[in-house]
């Protein structure tokens, strides 16, 4: 397969949020703002190239029975990782993501591309892929934040569009985030049809 | 593709690669230990200078504990030029719309409150957790800063008080005053009876 195409199939035609609605459980939760969805989406995508990488390298060495196990293991360990360093050099970051950073474990992409891709290609592909995948949920997950951060408070990225009293407060809140991610999903597919 | 099972390699290949795992978030572990420590003990003493009057003591290191309503409060007392100025104090409530809430208050020796953080909470964004600047911006009553806990009488005017509660969100303005008192309870109870304690405990620490 042509290199540039793994990429490009992450970001549009595999886009983890809006075509295979695979992750939803960070992308609704984290994205209250435009830089916590961006923060969470870059922090997905380093463990997805860390573990794409390293369960293609080792797929041949793995016995089938076990090989869930032993991907889960490689995961969480790249997540510990992260969660590790975010905390010691990151701290306000760390703490406004919360508990979500350890939940990247269970974040059904990250294991969905080892099993679907990584499992089945070599390392250089399956690095691409998680190259692709990770950029197209971090521009999800921007996309989603923005939004809701403007429609929420006025704002994006903290800067300032309009006064936040005319902010719709929903917008921040759990139900704005199916809304949002509702009407972004139709949007979506509005164009790729076209 | 992957190999055929069996109980041996199975077995070796979920211990190896455990170990190797292992191995990798110990020495992970061990190069962020330090700035962990740090950056938490940094936010705690920005946190504690802020609220705090002047001090040129170390409150960090005179710290100690006060047991309010089956809370522990950590009261950091302030000092300028050996006369006590007043005290930073972390406080907490657990009634909170969302659970806990931590306050960091600072006191003036007089016992106004001089300012206050909020350290974590988990309030409703938009409503109770407009409670990070609502307190302390001067507009109608709902500032708390230079008033005494003891005198001005610092609960929500639903409840009979004197101060504005934040607009739709009465309960984690409870809450935050609760922690307020709390806090002013904390350290008034400074005043009166540990202060000669917890000096000879710090004289007691430098030997």
């Amino acid at each position: 397969m042509n290199k540039f195409k793994i990429i490009l199939n992450g970001i549009i035609t595999e886009n983890p949020t809006f075509v295979l609605l695979l992750g939803m459980c960070p992308t609704l939760a984290t994205t209250s703002s435009a830089m916590n969805g961006m923060s969470m989406g870059l922090a997905t995508m380093f463990v997805l190239i860390c573990s794409n990488i390293v369960i293609s390298l080792i797929k041949d060495i793995v016995p089938d029975k076990v090989r869930i196990p032993c991907y889960i293991v490689v995961i969480a360990t790249f997540v510990t990782i992260l969660q590790m360093c975010m905390e010691a050099y990151v701290p306000d970051l760390y703490e406004s993501l919360g508990l979500f950073i350890p939940l990247i474990v269970v974040n059904c992409i990250v294991l969905g591309r080892a099993e679907a891709f990584a499992a089945k290609n070599n390392a250089f592909d399956s690095m691409l892929d998680g190259v692709g995948i990770g950029i197209g949920f971090t521009i999800a997950l921007t996309i989603l934040g923005s939004v809701r951060e403007l429609l929420g408070t006025g704002k994006i990225f903290n800067i300032g569009i309009y006064p936040e009293q005319y902010g719709s407060l929903i917008f921040v809140l759990a139900p704005g985030a199916f809304i949002a991610l509702g009407y972004l999903i139709a949007i979506v597919n509005k164009l790729k049809t076209k | 593709m992957a190999k055929q099972s069996s109980f041996g390699n199975m077995l070796v290949v979920l211990t190896v690669i455990t170990v190797i795992t292992g191995a990798l978030l110990g020495y992970v572990y061990n190069i962020t230990k330090e700035p962990i420590a740090l950056s938490k003990k940094l936010k705690q003493e920005n946190a504690v200078k802020e609220v705090a009057p002047d001090f040129d003591n170390s409150p960090i290191e005179e710290a100690y504990t006060v047991t309010i309503n089956g809370l522990d409060l950590t009261v950091f007392p302030a000092e300028k030029e050996g006369k006590k100025a007043g005290a930073a104090v972390q406080s907490k409530t657990s009634i909170g719309f969302g659970g806990e809430i931590s306050v960091m208050v600072g006191f003036n020796a007089d016992g106004t409150i001089r300012n206050y953080r909020v350290l974590s909470h988990a309030e409703t964004p938009g409503l109770g957790s407009k409670m990070e600047e609502w307190f302390r911006t001067d507009k109608g009553d709902q500032s708390v800063l230079g008033k005494n806990p003891a005198t001005d009488n610092l609960t929500v005017k639903k409840d009979g008080g004197s101060v504005d509660a934040i607009t739709a969100a009465t309960i984690s303005s409870r809450a935050f005053l609760d922690a307020i008192a709390n806090a002013y309870a904390a350290y008034t109870n400074n005043d009166a009876t540990t202060s000669a304690t917890t000096q000879t405990g710090k004289e007691a620490s430098h030997e």
